[in-house]
């Protein structure tokens, strides 16, 4: 519940913001608000993003599988965020002309690595619940690890978003690489274990 | 054109004393970073401002003042739009002085007052074009650039003008930031070529909405070249330089292939990560505020023989 409320405080903040620039406050969104609205949907998008991957490795890492139970909520509303930055940017930005949605997406290399995300992020968001799971079975695993595929590609859309200052690439990008970089030494040590496992075995 | 110069004519002479008495107040209200000063809106000014040379009948809506001040890039007090409102009031514009140099008959450094005092202000409403595809539109008040340049007299090797930007840490946090984060290199540089640089829409503004300079808009002087991309209009001037050959400027320095010296607004040509074929409009308004982007900003009968014969996809 108070997981819920956490994610769903920044989307209540911009709400108000909107509100309040609708009533005439400059201050709400500033000058261009249709980019500060956009722009607040997919910085969310990307937190929540990497916040997904945080909770498997910190459930790990603490040695709390229990904490895992958290991770569909986050990352359904990474989902949400994102689909949400998607809707803002088309709506507003590309004022909902597909010929210019279109256009981005021939010659904007951000836009492409952000749609490319933003369909990854679907199957996912759609595969989401226990019924799901327990139909793919261990094909579940495995599709939802394109979730790693999503997380790269919204760094990339960052990076390549970035006028002058890379900070926001560097902090994001990091932070993937840590959780990703986490993910592959829990891989190699699980195969260690089952290589030294299959020598003694013979 | 008379080439007015400093040396025999003395402004006191050809200026009646409460113009002048009214300047003085204007530029220490300026100082004292004030706006809506009584001095501007005085019959002085109006009776100066001539109806706008080359300013094409306007139909198109000002940006309100409070966006126009709010919404800025100046580096110097932050990357964000929001922050130069923020920081710059702790800027000194007075005193304030610009350095002459290079290919001119008369460099040396002169104080604000010396660059003003003998020109006429005059109000253009222009659209300003920001190379990030948002727009606004200004009523600047200024003086043309090249009555300035003039006075300086620029030799037969003056091809180009290079604008220098003030360099001051202390005053200008940005400026503290730069380096790893960064790619952009202080101080700020920008450059025409001469004939740009004498052409009548160039002006240099000293103020806007009828008041002086905000500071986060560029105060006490500013470059105002509305055919170009916003970050050719480079703000608080501290040296202009003649030059034979074109100024490394600070973004086609940061990225040679996004943006270019000439920087000429042009829908054909688009920024390699996004497209400049049209323009969000800042008029405060959430929706319908996307328009088509016009050639050299609407300005291509004033300006667009300036570069007949150029490869505008290669010089862009």
């Amino acid at each position: 519940m108070l997981l819920f409320a956490v994610c769903l405080a920044p989307l209540a903040m911009l709400a108000w913001d909107v509100w309040r620039a609708l009533a005439g406050d400059l201050e709400a969104l500033g000058a261009d608000p249709g980019e500060a609205i956009v722009h607040h949907l997919g910085e969310w998008g990307i937190r929540l993003l990497i916040a997904t991957l945080a909770v498997s490795s910190i459930a790990r890492l603490t040695g709390r599988p229990s904490l895992i139970r958290y991770r569909r909520m986050v990352g359904l509303f990474a989902f949400v965020y994102v689909a949400l930055h998607f809707s803002a940017y088309f709506g507003i930005l590309a004022g909902a002309e597909l010929a210019a949605l279109l256009g981005d997406l021939s010659e904007r290399p951000y836009i492409i690595a952000g749609g490319g995300a933003l369909l990854i992020l679907i199957p996912l968001a759609l595969t989401s619940t226990r019924a799901a799971q327990r139909r793919l079975r261990h094909n579940w695993r495995r599709l939802h690890r394109l979730v790693y595929v999503a997380a790269v590609l919204a760094v990339l859309h960052i990076a390549w978003l970035a006028k002058v200052s890379y900070v926001d690439a560097y902090i994001y990008g990091s932070l993937a690489l840590l959780l990703l970089g986490e993910r592959v030494f829990q891989w190699v040590k699980t195969s260690q274990k089952a290589q030294q496992n299959s020598r003694q075995n013979v | 054109m008379l080439i007015k110069r400093r040396a025999t004519i003395q402004p006191s002479e050809i200026t009646p004393e409460a113009v002048y008495r009214s300047r003085r107040r204007f530029l220490g209200t300026a100082a004292a970073g004030l706006l809506a000063t009584p001095a501007f809106a005085a019959g002085w000014l109006g009776e100066k401002i001539p109806s706008g040379l080359g300013n094409p009948e306007f139909d198109e809506a000002l940006t309100p003042f409070d966006l126009a001040s709010s919404h800025n890039n100046y580096y110097e007090f932050g990357t964000d739009k929001s922050d130069p409102a923020r920081h710059a009031h702790g800027l000194t514009i007075d005193p304030w002085s610009v350095e002459v140099v290079g290919e001119v008959g008369k460099p040396g450094v002169y104080t604000l007052e010396d660059i003003l005092r003998p020109h006429d202000f005059e109000e253009r409403v222009y659209r300003l074009r920001c190379v990030e595809a948002w727009s606004m539109v200004i009523p600047w008040i200024g003086i043309p650039l090249q009555a300035v340049l003039r006075r300086f007299e620029p030799t037969g090797d003056a091809k180009y003008v290079e604008f220098t930007t003030l360099y001051r840490p202390s005053e200008m946090p940005g400026q503290r930031a730069s380096g790893f984060f960064s790619s952009i290199d202080f101080p700020y540089v920008e450059g025409l070529r001469i004939d740009e640089a004498m052409h009548p829409l160039a002006i240099l503004a000293v103020g806007m909405y009828g008041q002086v300079l905000p500071k986060q808009n560029g105060a006490p002087l500013r470059l105002v070249v509305p055919w170009k991309y916003g970050f050719k209009s480079i703000k608080g001037i501290v040296k202009i330089r003649l030059t034979e050959t074109e100024p490394k400027t600070t973004w086609n320095l940061s990225a040679p292939r996004e943006y270019g010296f000439y920087a000429n607004v042009n829908p054909e040509v688009n920024h390699p990560r996004w497209s400049q074929a049209n323009e969000r409009r800042l008029d405060g308004s959430f929706f319908g505020n996307r328009i088509d982007t016009r050639m050299f900003n609407g300005y291509a009968d004033e300006v667009a023989s300036l570069y007949s014969g150029m490869n505008l996809r290669r010089y862009y």
